[in-house]
């Protein structure tokens, strides 16, 4: 049965991040700015991850995820060699709604900059002015600074710790944008969820329409499960198949954020453990 | 399996023998009790994941089809979505001849160890059984779907199993979207005619609903798995994480890959909730993603997992088919201290096969009838901690013909507990409809098809419960079999 996609290089951008590019022909030729993928890294036992798509070679046939080992599912991925084969599932999700907005500002935080990047080129082609705001907790976490460099008309970069660019959250220099007169037409936020809510804070009171991309939990990623439920304008959405992107202003982030703690203790074993597997293959790797 | 082959050993050929001591006629064939199914002790089973019932013993299934009264009219198989010809592999039975009896069901059905396990007979071939309405009660029926499970079985067991034979190649191409039971029915019957058949399906392993929905101590995925190699052995190939809409547009397979017809068999797949306050608090599952966790993903075998299932101690489920009793059971297998069904109407009301509700209360799951929760109630953390619940009484029959319930003003209580499965049913799946605007779906979004399962598309088939809505796997499986038909015809 043919399920399975191969790695064909495999990247470690900082301690936590990693760049893999798999061979996947079809999602490479359909996938569009905004859309994800879910990766398993074994046919019995793995959990589905969904995975935003960072790039995709079409010629090629290959698509470019860039994940951080957050947890034992992502920590067992990472640990997937080239020439080893990976389940992918996708493309998934609707794609960016991409138009001529006038000026758009790109707002990526940490693991975020990498699905940001497909959206904020493909904004820039369709004509916009395009500002990227490019955040992290530290250096090391700020990935696609090249590519990103490539495509903005302005690339503002900050770290929470001042080790790089401004020492400040991406809503400081957001909230200066939206003071601008006009202030941007669009802003496009995909980071982690509390920086996500705090962008859409920073912009509502200035009317600034702002799409963010969810990372729920989810499993089959097809509508199937209902697990990636949020509430977005006392709606019921499934982010699989209504989303991934919703207008911020809308979404319910505290029933979001409480949502993706669903797990948290069980996660917590689960990392734990796999640390301590780590640990032991190191050791018997050295012994051996 | 744990059949006793040793018929000696067995006390049931004790009984074989004394009933046909004696040429055996109507009246006393209706004199046979009919014969319980073995199945775990429900103290044990409640606490592992291994298939309840047991399976009748050769003995047992002999002196079960002597209660048969061969009627000329046959009415079992009008009453069979696929018209297995019951009488005549019953007869073989009673000559002991299971191979044959199981070649028999095979002539019209591939999946006679899945149907005699997941269909509801007493509501299809066993509701019009002679000997149910002479004595009295559908109970007491032939066990028509426990004979079936019985050969399926044997036939296994022995290595028996026949595999169709696959003419030479008519260089045709099908494409079947879904390799649930519609699908994998499709394929079969289209595959037997030459035709080269591949099977797109967006899970990463086959069986559809067999695999995520249906669980182990019900439907042991041994024998999904099998059925699925009986697939590959005829040729059939596997296109796995792939889904049709999104991997590859629909109509890309019939313009771009060269397939001549394409079957849509993608299941039900968007459940549906409440509508009640505090449903997306954490806790709240549809029945859906309860059990993908735990069966597709195998969530009860912790250490090995990578899926995580909530912890649970006190359950509570909504609805009363057989996803709500399957959901129940699991929760108790995954370790609940105590899990309630809650349903609307009362037991004679329920949807579900009347085997998993006599199951599921011997293994303790409570059941409170006429109750239906206003409210989902959380604690400070936005965790689940009670359910607000209505009582009802059942007023006047409505358009199902079934007692409408009526609330009970003033009658709601609070009941804690710690999780909340959804299990109401499924709602169609945008996905291939949104992707494809050319297909014409009703206003439930479920896909229109003539009598012949083709849909607004022309090579374009449809049937399962994408067509139907939610209803049971032999009726996908008779829907994949008349889209086969239609296929084969096209194709010839």
């Amino acid at each position: 049965m043919h399920v399975t996609h191969r790695i064909v290089s495999k990247r470690q951008l900082s301690e936590e991040v990693f760049r893999m590019e798999i061979e996947a022909p079809y999602i490479a030729q359909e996938r569009k700015a905004g859309q994800f993928v879910i990766v398993q890294y074994d046919q019995e036992y793995s959990e589905r991850i969904p995975l935003t798509i960072a790039d995709a070679d079409p010629d090629r046939g290959t698509i470019t995820l860039i994940f951080q080992t957050v947890g034992a599912s992502t920590h067992r991925l990472a640990l997937k060699e080239p020439g080893d084969e990976v389940i992918v599932l996708g493309p998934l999700g609707n794609p960016t709604h991409i138009e001529n907005f006038g000026w758009a500002v790109c707002v990526g935080g940490g693991i975020g900059l990498a699905p940001l990047y497909p959206i904020a080129r493909a904004l820039k082609d369709a004509g916009n002015r395009l500002t990227v705001i490019s955040g992290a907790r530290t250096r090391d976490l700020l990935i696609m600074q090249e590519e990103l460099a490539a495509v903005a008309d302005e690339h503002i970069v900050v770290t929470d710790d001042g080790s790089f660019g401004r020492k400040a959250l991406v809503t400081a220099p957001l909230e200066e944008l939206c003071r601008r007169t006009p202030p941007p037409d669009i802003v496009v936020a995909i980071g982690p969820p509390i920086m996500m809510k705090f962008c859409a804070q920073t912009t509502r009171p200035f009317g600034v329409k702002t799409l963010v991309s969810l990372n729920t939990i989810m499993i089959d990623g097809t509508g199937m499960c209902g697990g990636c439920r949020v509430t977005v304008g006392d709606k019921v959405k499934f982010v699989c198949v209504d989303g991934p992107e919703f207008d911020g202003h809308l979404v319910d982030w505290d029933n979001m954020l409480s949502r993706l703690g669903a797990y948290r203790q069980q996660e917590q074993t689960a990392h734990e453990q796999c640390h301590l597997e780590m640990q032991l293959r190191t050791l018997q790797e050295e012994r051996s | 399996m744990t059949h006793r082959t040793d018929m000696n050993m067995d006390p049931a050929s004790l009984e074989l023998a004394k009933w046909r001591s004696t040429p055996l006629t109507p009246r006393t064939r209706l004199q046979i009790p009919a014969q319980d199914m073995p199945c775990q002790d429900p103290a044990v089973r409640r606490a592992n994941m291994q298939e309840v019932a047991l399976g009748y013993t050769p003995a047992q299934a002999m002196l079960e089809a002597e209660r048969c009264l061969q009627c000329k009219n046959a009415p079992c198989i009008a009453g069979c979505p696929v018209r297995v010809d019951i009488p005549a592999f019953i007869g073989k039975i009673k000559e002991g001849d299971f191979l044959e009896a199981a070649r028999i069901i095979k002539r019209t059905n591939l999946l006679p160890s899945i149907c005699g396990r997941v269909c509801p007979q007493e509501k299809q071939c066993q509701e019009p059984c002679t000997v149910g309405k002479a004595l009295g009660g559908v109970e007491k029926a032939v066990q028509i779907g426990r004979l079936e499970r019985f050969v399926a079985d044997y036939e296994r067991a022995q290595g028996a199993v026949d595999i169709p034979r696959v003419p030479a190649s008519t260089g045709k191409r099908v494409a079947i979207v879904g390799a649930g039971p519609a699908g994998l029915t499709c394929a079969a019957d289209v595959r037997r005619e030459g035709h080269e058949v591949t099977i797109f399906e967006a899970f990463h392993k086959v069986g559809g609903v067999m695999v995520y929905g249906i669980p182990e101590f019900r439907l042991p995925k041994a024998l999904v798995a099998a059925e699925a190699q009986v697939l590959e052995t005829m040729g059939v190939s596997f296109e796995l994480s792939f889904l049709v809409g999104r991997t590859r547009p629909l109509l890309s397979l019939l313009q771009k890959d060269g397939f001549d017809a394409v079957f849509i068999g993608t299941g039900a797949g968007l459940p549906k909730f409440m509508d009640i306050p505090g449903e997306n608090l954490v806790g709240v599952f549809s029945a859906n993603e309860y059990l993908t966790r735990a069966n597709l993903m195998k969530a009860y075998e912790r250490g090995k997992a990578g899926t995580p299932i909530y912890p649970s101690r006190r359950v509570a489920v909504l609805g009363g088919g057989n996803v709500a009793m399957d959901a129940a059971r699991m929760a108790l297998r995954l370790g609940a201290e105590e899990v309630r069904v809650l349903y609307r109407r009362t037991r004679d009301e329920m949807p579900a096969r009347a085997e998993e509700v006599e199951h599921a209360m011997e293994e303790g799951i409570i059941f409170d009838f006429l109750k239906s929760p206003t409210r989902v109630l959380g604690d400070d953390t936005g965790r689940v901690a009670a359910l607000e619940v209505l009582s009802y009484e059942l007023g006047e029959p409505d358009e199902s013909g079934r007692r409408r319930p009526v609330p009970i003003r003033g009658s709601e209580t609070i009941i804690p507990f710690d999780t909340v499965i959804v299990a109401i049913g499924n709602e169609s799946n945008p996905l291939i409809s949104r992707t494809t605007p050319e297909l014409k779906v009703d206003r439930h979004g479920h896909i229109l098809v003539d009598e012949r399962q083709k849909t607004s598309i022309e090579r374009v088939y449809a049937g399962g419960d994408i067509v139907l809505g939610s209803a049971t796997v032999i009726l996908a499986m008779g829907e994949g079999r008349r889209a086969a038909a239609a296929i084969n015809e096209i194709l010839q």
